[in-house]
């Protein structure tokens, strides 16, 4: 078949859908790769860089990274040498000076023993691995969050840090946060995210809340669902 | 203006417009380059224009704004032709002078000349003067020829005729096996041949297809694109139509910073110029061939001059990079084929059209050909822009050119390739200057910045200053280059701080290497560079810092004091008044002394101590 493609991961003879990734082609093999801004249903965004990979195509030898690296035809792969190991261990050092705290940062840093970040830490918490933005952007269709500043001070910000006019608190963001930056919480019918209250819609039978009115009318305009889709919780129905 | 509306058409014009050149004109031909118009050139312009209207000389004489000549050092620039008589340091009251003595009556002005430093001889023409004897000034050399506001200048020059040649003979194909022979390098950095480039989007499926001029010039010191745009823009616009003829592109944007407001200011006049002759637009010089030009401002992020953060900023989103597996040439620009080179790199193409490729072939280097611009900065006497040919060496730059190291200094390194080049120390000096060389030592050609250090430059401090550069510009998208160069920064402030650790040294190449590994576009694969060559180079300093405490080169603050040397110091009490803390005391004709409490080790009375009696430990 023209579009598959054979590769060699770690000496492993393989066969990947052309288009693919390492990654993909990596996991439908079962060989690991660690990787944390990458998310199958996200466009691949090549950040975090954990998941570099040493390849060898047209006698050329480099490291790239495996989420965005797309597979071809003679493609060879080593997932663990010296230099990816080396890319790997700093880039988990870097991450975990953000956020020691974090179990999946730990979790890494053992599988690659590291036993503790030798830089000086400067807790802020997010790793900028951008899922919650791009979670917001492509999955939900709402890009209410953004980067603000750039480099080191890079930060994951509403517009102007100010009440996110877009958001629909639907928390998405925090849901794909590998790293339990991004919270939110509820209290009397008002889940608070992104310093902004916003008030959950009562079921009109039981009185329980069902999810943020801005989320529920965000559902029903791109969904296309009658006005009153949601009077009504799943308990009820 | 009539448009012109076929090849034959535009060598009749190009004819007529030569002709109307009075060759029996004097020119005065008046730098006015960012640098010189820092010094004032508008008003010795305007001032020379009054004088020659005041004495009714409109007929003898013109005076000419050019862009840069190069010789920054030495502005306001003032060049007499014909005879090439070279004026420095030109003031508003010399006008008449030069207008009277040199202009009617030929005779030179001895104080305006330039001396040269070794031999103390006064030099009259140009090209006799040691900053330009060694040069070969193709692309620079033609801005003193020209007013970069006038189309007709750069007409009379040949300008546009390497265009109308290729559309009246030449087949796109055959443009693209031209510059491959020439082996033209693009001169922003990465050294990629530009035929195989334009052969790869010619080749590439996608409509419309793109050519970009990126002038996002940004590393410290550099203003080489800078002066080509100002000095030169048509020749850049030249270029880029050649090239979009030979890739089949019909749409091109220049990115050029904002901060380069001449620049963008000659440029934009240069589009619209040509436009009006129909040498830019639809169907141009009759041909089936049509290309435009935009003109995108840049915000001022240096990553922007990474090709795909210059895309993203085209496109109106922030300037992030994009890992490079597919390469621009088949998506790139709102993911089309695009080709973009910078904008020496679209300079030199009328020049390899116009002379051949063969000529080309014959300056430079095996592998890289030509001339290259460099800016040449820091501890050096002759501070400017040169254009040499590939291969000549270091010390020729820098001994020759550049007129060596003010104060009698010695020369310590040099750095070239930008903030992200690598420091190269004395013992290759006599390297030649080419792509492949430069990378060899551990640095790079990059887009032509080359700071020149003397022994007075502290190798750690400055290492900290171009990763701090970086660390600011770093878009922030990779863990490696956001995080791991500003941890390597944080381990250079606790070194220069005294602070340093057994192990640091170690530290910072095993991190220097897997940044470079792990980042996702060059902006952070080769931030760790000044590190990485500074430490090859210069561990001993390194090492001093650490284990001894100490800065050789006398410029970590918290590293070294400042001491009155009781034997030399003559009380002449120079030194008393630029301290700014008081710490100097003592009375005149009589033996200071420094108070260390008191004492900020800013160095002032270092610097202006004249017998060497301040002594820094």
């Amino acid at each position: 078949m023209s579009d598959k493609v054979n590769l060699t991961i770690d000496g492993r003879k393989l066969e990947a859908p052309a288009g693919s990734t390492i990654l993909q082609a990596a996991k439908d093999a079962n060989i690991y790769i660690p990787h944390l801004c990458h998310n199958d249903e996200l466009k691949p965004y090549g950040a975090c860089r954990l998941c570099v990979v040493e390849i060898t195509h047209r006698n050329r030898t480099r490291i790239v990274a495996s989420c965005i690296y797309e597979v071809a035809e003679g493609l060879e792969v080593q997932t663990v040498t010296e230099r990816v190991l080396n890319v790997r261990k700093l880039v988990i050092e870097l991450l975990l000076s953000r956020n020691k705290k974090s179990q999946v940062l730990q979790d890494i840093a053992q599988k690659l023993e590291v036993e503790k970040s030798r830089f000086e830490l400067d807790i802020k918490g997010c790793i900028l691995c951008g899922m919650c933005i791009r979670t917001c952007k492509e999955v939900v269709g709402v890009n209410a969050i953004g980067y603000k500043s750039r480099g080191f001070t890079r930060e994951v910000a509403t517009p102007f840090d100010e009440t996110p006019p877009d958001c629909i608190a639907c928390g998405s963001c925090a849901y794909v946060c590998p790293v339990d930056f991004i919270q939110y919480s509820e209290k009397n019918g008002v889940r608070t995210i992104w310093n902004t209250e916003f008030p959950m819609q009562k079921c009109t039978k039981c009185g329980r809340h069902i999810a943020p009115v801005k989320q529920l009318d965000h559902f029903k305009e791109t969904l296309n669902l009658p006005e009153d889709h949601f009077d009504i919780c799943l308990h009820c129905r | 203006m009539k448009k012109l509306t076929t090849p034959q058409d535009f060598f009749d014009y190009q004819s007529e417009v030569k002709k109307s050149v009075d060759p029996k004109k004097t020119q005065i031909i008046i730098c006015a380059g960012s640098g010189c118009l820092a010094y004032g050139t508008q008003k010795l312009i305007d001032g020379f224009k009054a004088e020659i209207e005041q004495q009714n000389l409109q007929d003898v004489m013109d005076v000419r704004a050019s862009g840069c000549h190069g010789f920054c050092e030495r502005g306001p620039i003032v060049l007499i032709s014909p005879g090439n008589i070279f004026y420095q340091k030109v003031g508003l009251k010399d006008a008449p002078e030069i207008i009277e003595k040199t202009v009617l009556n030929g005779e030179t002005i001895e104080r305006l000349l330039y001396k040269d430093p070794q031999t103390g001889e006064k030099i009259i023409r140009e090209h006799d003067v040691g900053f330009y004897k060694k040069q070969q000034r193709f692309i620079l050399g033609q801005n003193s020829q020209i007013n970069p506001t006038s189309i007709n200048d750069y007409l009379a020059i040949g300008g546009y005729g390497a265009l109308a040649k290729v559309l009246s003979e030449t087949k796109p194909q055959e443009v693209i096996d031209e510059i491959i022979e020439a082996n033209l390098r693009g001169r922003g950095g990465g050294g990629f041949p530009a035929g195989w480039k334009w052969d790869s989007t010619r080749k590439a499926v996608g409509d419309p297809k793109y050519v970009i001029c990126n002038a996002d010039e940004g590393d410290p010191g550099a203003y080489m694109d800078r002066s080509i745009l100002e000095g030169n823009p048509h020749t850049v616009l030249e270029g880029m139509l050649i090239g979009a003829y030979a890739i089949g592109s019909s749409e091109g944007y220049i990115y050029v910073r904002n901060e380069y407001p001449l620049a963008v200011t000659n440029i934009t006049l240069a589009i619209e110029q040509a436009r009006e002759l129909g040498l830019i637009g639809k169907n141009i010089m009759g041909t089936d061939f049509s290309f435009d030009i935009q003109i995108n401002r840049g915000g001022g992020a240096f990553v922007c001059g990474e090709s795909s953060a210059l895309f993203a900023s085209i496109e109106g989103r922030a300037g992030e990079p994009r890992a490079k597996y597919v390469h621009a040439t088949d998506r790139g620009l709102y993911d089309k084929p695009t080709c973009l080179n910078n904008v020496e790199t679209w300079a030199n193409v009328p020049l390899v059209i116009s002379k051949g490729a063969k000529w080309y072939q014959s300056i430079g280097t095996e592998n890289s050909k030509g001339t290259k611009i460099f800016a040449l900065v820091g501890k050096i006497n002759n501070t400017g822009l040169v254009e040499v040919p590939m291969g000549i060496t270091l010390r020729e730059i820098i001994f020759e050119i550049g007129g060596g190291i003010p104060k009698g200094r010695k020369f310590k390194a040099v750095q070239t390739g930008g903030p992200s080049g690598g420091c190269i120390p004395e013992e290759y000096l006599d390297s030649p200057v080419d792509f492949d060389e430069l990378t060899k030592l551990g640095s790079m050609m990059g887009s032509g910045g080359m700071i020149v250090m003397d022994e007075r430059t502290c190798m750690v401090d400055i290492a900290r200053y171009f990763l701090q550069f970086l660390e600011d510009e770093s878009c922030g998208k990779c863990t490696p280059c956001r995080e791991g160069v500003h941890q390597m920064r944080v381990i250079l402030d606790r070194i220069c701080e005294g602070n340093g650790q057994e192990g640091d040294i170690e530290t910072l190449e095993w991190m220097g290497q897997a940044i470079a590994d792990g980042s996702l576009c060059a902006l952070g694969g080769s931030a760790p560079a000044p590190v990485l060559s500074t430490i090859r180079y210069f561990r001993d300093e390194y090492e001093a810092h650490i284990k001894d405490k100490k800065c050789p080169a006398g410029v970590c603050k918290a590293l070294i004091t400042y001491k009155i040397d009781s034997e030399t110091c003559n009380g002449c009490h120079l030194c008393f008044k630029p301290c700014p803390t008081d710490a100097i005391a003592g009375e005149k004709k009589k033996l200071h002394t420094l108070d260390q409490d008191k004492c900020i080790q800013c160095g002032a009375c270092y610097e202006v101590c004249k017998f060497d009696a301040v002594i820094v430990e």
